[in-house]
């Protein structure tokens, strides 16, 4: 593999999203639900104004949940079919690149677009924040931004599978949507489901493991775990076992959750 | 396969017994098939007779279903395949680019993938008439202005080996001229280019060498002059007798047996053997009937391609 291949494509994927402004609009959309959320959150609870950091972050990850997943999906979804019904995807294959090189640079560019655009947008707010903060609480808000960038990534890696397995665009579009219907909305009503229905007699053991199967759980789980008035309040800890919820352990599930998708896309493309 | 020329010795692109099948369809089926260094060798054929399909074999973008095809030296495919397509120019038919790009980092693009010397892209943008437009965004670019682009896009790197593929589509006249031009100077410098088109005529006067393919085989490879002799295909007599002569020309060519007579204004317009040519020829001096006009033409390289065309069609049914 030559890594400067990689390199150039990686580049042009980033530098055209920065110049058609992506960045800068979906940086903007991070910051302003941020603030919106840091100093609005607790209006139901007749506050208003900045009141603590873990219902801050437990906030912004009931809404991240949502958006990450989706803008990840509609940036990579056309990553590869995108090029190949555009046509363009011949002449970039012509070139002295292996196939893997070019959909390598495609993910890692787009990676770093909203990489950037998830650390500036919700970093700005950090620095708003910071000097209502506690130390430990900008480490704990720093896990955030970091999480939600590894959502962003095993997204877009599903993304550019289903980019690679598509036949043509409108095809892929659909897909992306159902991905993201089934991941953020579908996956946990099933859980849920199954639970009642067996009236939680059977799969209580496994309930958690099933969770792992699910990126936008594994998010959920690092960020809430990791907040000790969070966790009692909403009464988890007894759902999710401690010895799961180890953040390096669930960092890996979600690395694997980046690596396994570009893996099968890789492989297919590869013909 | 009718093949006029012995293959050369050593050649830059060599393609021995390739197929390529989609499910039932035989896209490609056995094409033998060698291209010397320095030659321009032209592909004609329908549309679906494969032209693509092989031209995208040979640059190892689609995988063969069987067979073997060796270019600048490497096996397509496999791992010094990369180093030789640093030194490939490939311009695929209609050529899609990207529009949120100016004219020169379009090439600045492509020269970083070849490892080509940035500075090389200014002087191709001139040399294809895109100077002026150079910072502006291909999105505004004209079909024509596009078509140029991807050929300096080809040009990058200096390749040895230029693949064009329908290299003249959407480009006017002009253009076409200063296109063959620029192919001429490449030969020159020793450059070796495949090149398909469907204006037939205008790739009889360039090329070398051409191959006819029809359903997924080469059915002819040779010069145009070779072809032609091979084909031995009728000529066509163009005959505009004075005024009230007509009918009288029909009855003497009528009696000498030629097979196809048409009127066409005052003309008539015969299709015979070449050797019945002198005959039709001393027939018309020998009667007295006024003649204003006559004229001869020679197959043209759409006649040996359709007369290749309808053998084969002959021959499938």
């Amino acid at each position: 593999m030559e890594i400067r291949q990689v390199g150039i494509i990686a580049g042009k994927e980033f530098w055209d999203r920065i110049r058609n402004r992506w960045v800068l609009a979906v940086a903007l959309v991070f910051t302003v639900f941020a603030l919106v959320i840091a100093y609005f959150g607790g209006a139901q609870q007749g506050t208003v104004g900045f009141r603590s950091i873990e219902f801050t972050i437990a906030s912004l990850v009931s809404l991240v949940i949502y958006l990450i997943p989706l803008i990840a999906l509609v940036l990579g979804f056309d990553a590869i079919v995108g090029e190949r019904e555009r046509g363009s995807l011949d002449l970039l294959l012509s070139m002295p690149i292996t196939r893997f090189e070019l959909l390598l640079g495609k993910y890692l560019g787009l990676a770093a677009a909203l990489a950037f655009s998830t650390l500036a947008g919700f970093g700005l707010v950090a620095v708003v924040l910071s000097t209502q903060l506690s130390l430990n609480a900008l480490f704990h808000y720093f896990g955030f931004m970091l999480s939600s960038v590894l959502l962003g990534m095993a997204f877009l890696s599903l993304a550019v599978m289903l980019s690679v397995f598509a036949s043509d665009r409108t095809r892929a579009s659909g897909l992306a949507i159902a991905l993201w219907f089934f991941f953020v909305l579908v996956f946990d009503l099933l859980l849920l489901g199954a639970l009642v229905v067996t009236g939680g007699q059977y799969g209580g053991e496994i309930f958690p493991y099933l969770l792992l199967l699910n990126p936008a759980d594994v998010f959920r789980i690092l960020n809430i775990f990791s907040l000790e008035e969070v966790r009692t309040l909403y009464g988890l800890a007894t759902v999710f076992p401690g010895r799961l919820a180890e953040p390096w352990l669930l960092t890996l599930v979600m690395l694997a959750w980046i690596a396994a998708p570009l893996g099968i896309a890789a492989w297919r493309f590869r013909k | 396969m009718a093949s006029i020329i012995p293959a050369p010795a050593e050649s830059l692109v060599s393609v021995q017994g390739v197929h390529k099948r989609y499910g039932a369809v035989h896209a490609v089926d056995g094409v033998d098939l060698e291209v010397r260094p320095g030659e321009l060798f032209g592909l004609i054929g329908h549309n679906g007779a494969g032209k693509t399909t092989l031209f995208k074999m040979m640059l190892g973008l689609i995988p063969l279903s069987a067979g073997d095809i060796q270019v600048a030296g490497a096996r397509v495919g496999e791992g010094g395949f990369r180093a030789a397509r640093r030194r490939i120019g490939y311009l695929p038919e209609n050529v899609v680019l990207y529009d949120n790009l100016t004219g020169l980092e379009t090439l600045q693009f492509f020269a970083r993938l070849k490892a080509a010397p940035l500075n090389e892209c200014a002087g191709l943008l001139e040399k294809v008439g895109l100077g002026p437009a150079a910072r502006r965004r291909v999105r505004e670019y004209s079909k024509g202005m596009r078509q140029r682009l991807g050929f300096a896009q080809a040009l990058l790197g200096r390749p040895k080996l230029l693949f064009l593929d329908e290299p003249t589509n959407g480009l006017d006249p002009e253009a076409i001229r200063e296109f063959y031009a620029i192919l001429r100077g490449l030969r020159e410098e020793g450059v070796t280019m495949i090149l398909t088109s469907h204006i037939l005529a205008e790739i009889q006067e360039r090329v070398d060498r051409l191959a006819i393919m029809t359903a997924g085989r080469i059915r002819a490879l040779g010069t145009v002059q070779a072809l032609r002799e091979e084909m031995s295909l009728p000529l066509w007599i163009e005959i505009r007798p004075g005024s009230g002569g007509l009918e009288r020309v029909r009855a003497l060519l009528e009696g000498l047996g030629v097979p196809q007579v048409e009127e066409r204004g005052d003309e008539l317009i015969l299709r015979c053997p070449r050797s019945m040519k002198m005959a039709v020829l001393e027939a018309l001096t020998a009667s007295n009937v006024e003649v204003l006009d006559v004229h001869i033409r020679e197959p043209s390289l759409e006649d040996v391609f359709f007369g290749f065309s309808d053998l084969e069609a002959g021959h499938g049914n």
